[in-house]
């Protein structure tokens, strides 16, 4: 136990470093995220990544919310803030910025869970949802 | 290595100098920046520039009092239903840049504009809530404000195609279908 809790005070130590200015990759964001979790890489699932992306949960106000709301169905597109400014692309496929700066990912997890799902989201679920969205073509 | 030194000195140097010599206010930075008109005082800040403007345009400070601006900086876990949290330190370089350039700072016309039909102790939460900006879109209709291309009053750009450049005079206002 103790030696878990360990690990991941490790591994958030390592997001953290990252934060001062080391270029990050999805790859890199989920092996972080994965150490985090306590499982492998191979232990991330694009799968439950996308449920997490389409699923609506009752927002703050009763309406549902999700991901996919702001970020559309297809996150190859563009989408759109509730004030209609331009969102760019959540897949780094068509938007290769996306993923490479740890601690904006950070801030957007941080910010989006708890609009959400009402609470943060765990380092399981970052790295599903990374998984998800890197893995689209 | 001491000609490295001495030229890391050389380029440090020129580097403070540089950066003292753009930030500091030029003698006519006022009639430069603020048109007189609709047009703000061209302002830049990057964590204003870069966090605020990410979900909507960095809506100028020249807009709100500072007692509104310390309103909204202090509620950014609940802003306007979104959580907008940031991380203490760019949080409070936000606010002192807010209060140095609000509408009750004397920096700008538009705030002083703004300040004319605002009450001493009045702190709107919304720019869209001063007396100035209903004023301002009283020809505006409702019908207008609920088309789809413009979304919502939030959405200055809809209209102003240069709000995110502190241009908003009359007859660049072009209302879209």
């Amino acid at each position: 136990m103790i030696k878990k809790m360990f690990r991941g005070s490790l591994a958030i130590l390592g997001l953290v470093s990252a934060v001062s200015g080391a270029a990050e990759t999805p790859a890199s964001l989920m092996a972080n995220y994965a150490q985090a979790a306590g499982v492998p890489v191979s232990g991330l699932s694009a799968k439950r990544g996308e449920m997490l992306y389409r699923t609506e949960h009752p927002g703050r106000d009763g309406q549902p919310v999700s991901c996919a709301a702001c970020h559309t169905a297809n996150p190859q597109q563009a989408g759109r803030t509730r004030v209609g400014k331009r969102i760019e692309p959540m897949a780094p496929i068509a938007n290769p910025e996306r993923f490479t700066d740890a601690a904006k990912v950070e801030k957007w997890f941080r910010r989006n869970c708890t609009d959400v799902l009402q609470r943060e989201c765990s380092a399981q679920e970052k790295g599903d949802f990374i998984a998800w969205l890197s893995q689209a073509r | 290595m001491n000609y490295l030194l001495r030229g890391i000195g050389v380029v440090a140097a020129v580097g403070v100098i540089s950066l003292l010599a753009f930030s500091l206010p030029s003698p006519s930075g006022e009639a430069r920046g603020d048109g007189g008109g609709e047009v703000l005082p061209r302002l830049t800040h990057k964590a204003w520039q870069q966090e605020c403007a990410s979900c909507h345009i960095a809506y100028a400070p020249a807009f709100l009092p500072k007692a509104s601006w310390r309103r909204v900086m202090g509620g950014l876990d609940q802003h306007f239903g979104e959580n907008a949290s940031l991380d203490p330190a760019t949080q409070a370089d936000i606010l002192r840049f807010l209060e140095a350039n609000a509408a009750d700072a004397g920096t700008s016309q538009m705030g002083n504009r703004v300040m004319r039909s605002m009450g001493a102790k009045d702190a709107p939460m919304r720019i869209t809530e001063t007396r100035w900006f209903v004023r301002k879109h009283d020809e505006v209709s409702r019908a207008v404000w609920s088309r789809k291309s413009v979304g919502s009053a939030a959405n200055c750009a809809a209209c102003h195609r240069q709000a995110d450049q502190g241009v908003f005079n009359e007859d660049a206002v072009r209302i879209p279908k």
